[in-house]
């Protein structure tokens, strides 16, 4: 008896705290969301519906899904073009980041040589070079690729030069007395250890992509998803200009849903680690 | 891979030494190291005899670290020399194995491959070195960790990989820098009875720093007392060298109470006193 009574006070304290011990549950972390992005669209149709912003200004999620699967079949043809240039320019940024990488790595030089112009790089506004790049490279797909590399390298080189450089020095003074050579030393421990940052940064690339290429096709082309819009926009359809944003989004995000399948893939220790951490 | 068959060729002139004089295992004679150009140990002179753990014993910040580099090949001493088995090996790498506090083990290998590191950088396919590491680990008690990334072992449990690892170098030399110092003391014992079986069992050559008077008792045959104050420009020394009378083996130390005989207390007395405490 004398038990139970010390004990009233602190019970419903602590069943109060058990639900939030190890953090969210995976259901809470996935419904919490969920209803969030689903109240936003239900306050968006209601708005429209009831007429407190004119149709014409904002069609309506519905009006939006509409012209969605309407004009599919345009919409589509049109991505494919966004997607081919995106990639394309991806993998190349993704090559040249790797490339000037591991060279800055190597040649001190080479890095203070060109740190500077790196940044300076990123510093161009897209809408102002892009279309220069049309006026030299035509209409076709080369300059939006050439532009999608100038954004998408960056931050891969970066996080992969801060990468390297994050190699405990231990560990390459081991490989030395192991007789390894640099290249060895490169891939048994400099690339190991660049690999989570250099996902970081191809992640906000993958992103860059997408955005880059919509941009560049805006300022001039004869197909892709900025193509589309800027004719949408002309005829004031802008349900399929939400339609076309909601596409962008989407190939957006399996991009980098795509980047972190690899990165699983690539990194199978990690998962080990986080949950021995 | 050269300095691998010079190892070799080392190993066999010291063989056919051995009967006439008792070579060092490894010697250093007068050695002076810097770090960061401030001299931080001069006129160091010491021998470990084959098949013996010895420990270098001092304060911590009293140089430690940078004569073990220098024994080690990392860094070339501004005077003196390091011979293996009478041969110099002044500046070379690789010579001698080592192992740190920090085990090293990367992130991305499984325990097996990180075993096999060594034999892979030295050129072996990579079948050829799992198939000799194998049998090996079980020996290490490790036979169960085969596949297992290093993040899901016990930190004793990952020190034995690592000295595994070391042992896998194919050096008789091994140089210990505060091994077991990452460990809690119970683990500590544990390992270290454990490494002095090891090494009794493979006849290795060790020499171990450590900031610990009762480990080197514990452990050694020999305890070479460092002193000195680098950071006030005063390089450190050999103070003296302090022989343990053993009671029974190195291995046997902490279960047999090595502690409390008389033998331990009366080296412990000396090497403190040396150490000036």
């Amino acid at each position: 008896m004398a038990a139970s009574g010390t004990q009233g006070p602190h019970a419903p304290q602590r069943a109060g705290r058990t639900p939030r011990a190890g953090g969210p549950s995976h259901v809470r972390r996935a419904l919490v969301p969920t209803f969030t992005i689903l109240g936003l669209i239900a306050i968006w149709q209601a708005v429209v519906d009831f007429g407190v912003i004119q149709r014409f200004l904002l069609p309506s999620p519905t009006d939006v899904l509409s012209a969605l699967v309407g004009d599919w079949a345009l919409i589509w043809e049109h991505a494919q073009t966004t997607l081919v240039e995106s990639i394309a320019g991806l993998l190349i940024g993704v090559a040249i980041g790797f490339v000037l990488a591991v060279l800055m790595d190597r040649f001190e030089g080479f890095y203070l040589a060109m740190q500077p112009l790196i940044t300076l790089s990123q510093t161009v506004p897209t809408v102002a070079i892009a279309p220069l790049l049309l006026i030299w490279f035509g209409y076709g797909l080369a300059p939006k690729i050439i532009l999608i590399v100038v954004t998408t390298f960056f931050p891969v080189s970066v996080s992969l030069v801060a990468g390297f450089r994050s190699t405990d020095p231990d560990v390459i003074d081991l490989l030395r007395t192991m007789h390894a050579t640099d290249l060895q030393i490169f891939w048994y421990a400099k690339l190991p250890a660049a690999a989570d940052q250099f996902f970081s940064g191809l992640k906000i690339s993958a992103t860059y992509a997408i955005v880059g290429a919509v941009i560049s096709e805006w300022l001039g082309g004869q197909s892709g998803l900025g193509v589309y819009m800027t004719r949408v926009r002309k005829s004031f359809a802008y349900d399929k200009m939400f339609a076309s944003i909601v596409v962008v989004s989407a190939l957006s995000m399996v991009l980098m849903g795509l980047v972190e399948v690899l990165e699983r893939l690539c990194m199978p220790w990690k998962r080990a680690e986080r949950k021995h951490q | 891979m050269a300095g691998r068959d010079d190892m070799t060729a080392t190993n066999a002139d010291a063989a056919a030494g051995a009967g006439a004089a008792s070579v060092p295992a490894l010697e250093a004679r007068g050695l002076e190291a810097s770090w960061d150009g401030t001299p931080v140990v001069a006129d160091v002179s010491l021998a470990l005899e084959p098949g013996e753990v010895s420990c270098l014993v001092g304060r911590s910040g009293c140089g430690k670290t940078t004569l073990f580099h220098a024994l080690a090949g990392l860094t070339r001493p501004t005077a003196g020399q390091v011979l293996l088995h009478g041969r110099e090996v002044t500046g070379v790498p690789g010579s001698v194995s080592y192992m740190l506090q920090k085990d090293l083990l990367l992130p991305n290998r499984t325990i097996l491959d990180n075993v096999c590191l060594p034999l892979l950088l030295s050129g072996m396919p990579k079948r050829a070195a799992r198939d000799k590491a194998k049998p090996l680990l079980s020996r290490f008690g490790l036979e169960e960790c085969a596949d297992r990334w290093p993040s899901e072992l016990s930190g004793g449990m990952r020190q034995r990989a690592a000295l595994l690892r070391t042992y896998l170098m194919d050096n008789d030399v091994v140089l210990l820098d505060e091994p077991f110092s990452a460990l809690d003391a119970i683990t500590r014992g544990e390992v270290r009875s454990w490494f002095c079986g090891m090494a009794a069992e493979l006849g290795l050559t060790a020499l171990v720093i450590t900031h610990d008077v009762d480990e080197s008792v514990m452990m050694s045959d020999r305890i070479f007392v460092m002193r000195g104050n680098p950071q006030a420009h005063v390089p450190s020394m050999i103070c003296g060298v302090v022989e343990v009378e053993r009671t029974c083996s190195a291995a046997e130390a902490q279960d047999a109470g090595f502690d409390l005989t008389p033998q331990f207390i009366s080296a412990k007395a000396a090497v403190k006193e040396l150490l000036g405490s």
